[in-house]
């Protein structure tokens, strides 16, 4: 039962870091574009002279 | 060209008017500055669709001189653009070469969706607890037992309150704000549930009991958000894909001060008594009237009537038309707050339309819902003091009642299924504004239709081509090139321009026709009295005469040309398939009684009422609606605005005027009108459905709470219960997604045509 001590607050540090790093990714605006975020990744990068910067 | 620009699976048709590009001053006007000389204009691009378009657009404006950046959003359809510099580069043409149509629109309305993130917020954090409380619970109901229970007890109620606290919050104040208002909804008998579930927990848990239902409150909070998540995407994205249509209204224009110098002023500065300048291809700001040159003006998206209306000096003309041959002056009569357009938005606002009154299904279950529920409980509760006289035991059963009987289903039957039947029609093109609609149109037992626009797609066609001497069309098509009037673009269309070389110094005569001068020969086309002034036919030489169009050579006419409206596609199987469902059908219409009465024929329906001003229709729609029917109302006019709100549930084509899509309840993108059938019919489906959900929902209850009330409920028990009533209205709602699926294509594309001038052969 010792193992609890450390086991639950492991699995609830894991839990809030994934939590976190949605929350982080969300406000970020990795979710702005996804229709288009699944075609960029068959661009080519160097086929785009320009990289545009993040917009939003 | 790119490979999917034109005729791309969403590309709309869009007029003439919609491809003038807009002025640099009124791209400056609409842009952002973000400070340090930059400025970002967001343009909407309704082709936009696959990755090649992102690539093709982004290299195309990156190279262009001082733009700093390019972004594509392919899910809105946006392209972000940062510039510096004091002129503005020219996208339009860029993008015009490419192949794509873009349309300014107001930053301000596109502001950033703050509920949709804080949904997802809540969602994220409901999963959160309820995953780990989850965990808790499974060891619990294993089989730990006592300091282990208490410490998972304690740590699932710590892990509850954020939860709660933050992804309930929308639940706390939408039943609060019902309860305010006397009212009644879904989300009461969920917040009372919820709350009850967590203070009994709570207090369990302080005297050590055996039993917490932390999960049960949480788990449910998580299920109904993802619903309520779904719901809010489906509507926003309809919202989204109908203000990202090109706009119609004028944003300025230009003014002409004293000394004859011009300034472009912003159309909520325009005053009366200014001096405006409309250059051919832009609408009219405000109403007013014309001080010098000749014009013609498409009224159509004002009042209906399908043919330009010839203007000179002295005419009244309104905001919203749309100059199409030469450059007028006009004086203005009246502010933009005063002039037409926002006479529609009045009478808009003063219909009180259907939807008002209307409740929505999940309101009405529920208030009978709650009552039942809630009574249910108290009576346990009495029951078993009486029985057993023990109060701890009469609470703690009471209260499983409530949370067994906690609607998670009936919170998701609705939903869910709306979502499924908007995705459905989303994918044919139709957007759908709000659940509700769908509930509306569902029950309709008449349909109103807008004539000019909505079942003709409000744009002439030639239609004699065949008995038109070839050389003569080929000639005609290169001289109307020149014009944008809809008749020489509907010869244009028909011919195209071969570019002969022999065509040149072509002017057009405003409200005339056009002029080219070849090899000597004096070529004129246009209207029969001014193109053929040497056989004289009465009306000749006055603006606006009668008479058919004609193409002359040196005033003898050489060919004549006759146009007719072209029907929207499947217009006629559209009208079928309603009357085939027990719709009867009506046609509205601001057009005269011959043009009506030529359409009505042409579409085998009998009931058209033509020459009806903007408040006639809502006339026509309230009285419909006193005699006890549910209206569908499909029109696109600014003149049909006000009657589309007045209606039960109603429709817009994409090309609809602004406020008209902002009006109706469903806009669909493509050109068949067999849209409005397969809304009606997948609104059917999904009532259907619903109802389903919603029975499935109280059998579940009918077999759940005598288990609660007898005391059986375990927190396990609950859990199982809860998820699979959920399970079971999700699957069942995912049918109509294989239903409509296997329903037939559309028709093959068919039109038929009404005329709205013909000429002489």
């Amino acid at each position: 039962m010792t193992t609890l001590a450390y086991l639950i607050p492991v699995a609830l540090f894991l839990g809030a870091l994934g939590l976190s790093g949605f929350l982080w990714a969300l406000r970020s605006g990795q979710y702005e574009d996804l229709d288009g975020a699944a075609e960029r990744i068959l661009i080519e990068p160097d086929a785009r002279d320009n990289e545009g910067g993040r917009s939003n | 060209m790119s490979c999917c620009a034109p005729g791309a699976e969403m590309a709309l048709e869009v007029t003439a008017a919609a491809s003038a590009s807009p002025s640099s001053d009124e791209i400056r006007l609409a842009s952002r500055a973000l400070g340090s000389d930059i400025h970002q204009t967001d343009l909407s691009v309704p082709t936009v669709h696959c990755g090649a378009c992102i690539q093709a657009i982004e290299a195309a404006l990156g190279t262009v001189e001082n733009v700093e950046s390019a972004r594509v959003n392919l899910s809105t359809k946006r392209v972000s653009i940062r510039w510096h510099g004091d002129s503005v580069p020219p996208f339009f043409a860029v993008l015009g070469s490419l192949g794509y149509q873009a349309h300014l629109f107001d930053p301000e309305i596109h502001e950033k969706d703050r509920t949709l993130s804080e949904l997802i917020r809540a969602v994220a954090v409901a999963g959160f607890a309820a995953g780990n409380i989850m965990l808790l619970s499974v060891s619990v109901w294993s089989g730990a037992e006592g300091a282990t229970r208490d410490l998972f007890h304690w740590l699932s109620a710590l892990i509850a309150i954020p939860a709660l606290a933050f992804a309930g919050g929308f639940y706390f104040r939408s039943a609060a704000n019902a309860l305010r208002h006397g009212r009644m909804n879904m989300d009461v008998p969920i917040v009372v549930g919820v709350s009850l579930a967590y203070a009994m927990s709570l207090y369990e848990t302080i005297n050590h009991g055996e039993h917490a239902y932390f999960d049960a409150s949480v788990s449910l909070l998580f299920f109904l958000l993802i619903g309520r998540t779904l719901d809010h995407v489906m509507r926003e994205r309809a919202r989204m894909a109908v203000s990202s249509l090109s706009r119609l209204a004028a944003r300025g224009a230009v003014v002409l001060r004293e000394g004859s110098t011009r300034e472009y002023v912003p159309v909520a500065e325009l005053t009366p008594g200014m001096r405006l300048l409309i250059a051919a291809g832009e609408r009219i700001p405000v109403d007013g009237d014309i001080l010098g040159g000749n014009s013609d003006l498409d009224c159509s998206i004002v009042s209906g009537e399908s043919v330009p209306k010839a203007v000179g000096a002295g005419a009244h003309v309104q905001a919203g038309t749309l100059n199409l041959t030469g450059p007028l002056t006009m004086q203005a009569t009246a502010a933009a707050k005063d002039s037409f357009l926002a006479e529609m938005v009045r009478l808009m606002e003063a219909a009180e339309g259907g939807r008002s009154r209307y409740r929505r299904i999940a309101d009405r279950v529920s208030a009978l819902y709650a009552p039942v529920v809630h009574l249910a409980a108290f009576m346990t509760f009495l029951g078993w003091m009486v029985a057993s006289g023990d109060w701890h035991r009469a609470v703690t059963i009471a209260i499983a009642v409530l949370i067994i009987t906690c609607p998670c289903a009936l919170g998701l039957a609705v939903p869910i299924v709306q979502v499924v039947a908007a995705r459905r029609l989303f994918e044919a093109g139709v957007m759908v504004k709000d659940g509700s609609a769908m509930e509306r149109l569902a029950a309709i037992d008449t349909a109103v239709f807008d004539k000019t626009g909505t079942l003709t797609l409000g744009r002439p066609k030639l239609v004699n081509a065949s008995s038109i001497d070839p050389t003569m069309l080929a000639i005609a098509a290169d001289i109307a090139a020149h014009s944008r009037h809809p008749f020489s673009r509907a010869i244009t269309g028909y011919a195209g321009y071969s570019g002969q070389p022999g065509v040149e110094s072509v002017s057009e005569h405003p409200g005339f026709g056009v002029e080219a001068i070849t090899a000597g020969n004096t070529w004129r086309l246009g209207r029969r009295g001014w193109a053929g002034w040497k056989a004289r036919t009465g009306g000749e030489g006055k603006l606006g005469g009668y008479g058919g169009t004609v193409l002359s050579k040196n005033g003898n006419i050489v060919a004549c040309f006759a146009f007719e409206d072209a029907l929207r596609q499947d217009a006629k199987a559209t009208i079928q398939q309603l009357k085939a469902a027990g719709i009867s059908v009506d046609i509205l219409s601001g057009d005269t009684a011959k043009a009506c009465g030529e359409v009505a024929k042409s579409l085998g329906t009998e009931s058209f009422v033509p020459a009806l001003l903007p408040s006639g229709k809502v006339e026509w729609i309230e009285s419909l609606a006193r005699a006890g029917h549910k209206v569908l109302m499909v029109g696109d006019g600014l003149n049909d605005t006000p009657a589309l709100r007045a209606a039960h549930v109603s429709m817009a084509p994409a090309t609809a005027a602004d406020i008209g899509r902002q009006a109706a309840d469903f806009v669909f993108l493509r050109e068949s009108l067999l849209a409005v059938p397969l809304a009606l019919d997948v609104s059917r489906k999904a009532g259907r459905l619903i109802r389903q959900n919603i029975a499935i929902a109280i059998v579940y209850n009918a077999f759940a709470v005598p288990i609660a009330i007898l005391g059986h409920v375990t927190p396990l028990i609950a859990a199982i219960a809860m998820s699979a009533s959920s399970l079971i209205v999700i699957a069942n709602a995912m049918r109509l997604q294989a239903t409509a699926k296997a329903a037939p294509e559309a028709a093959p594309a068919r039109r038929r045509t009404d005329v709205i001038e013909a000429a002489h052969p």
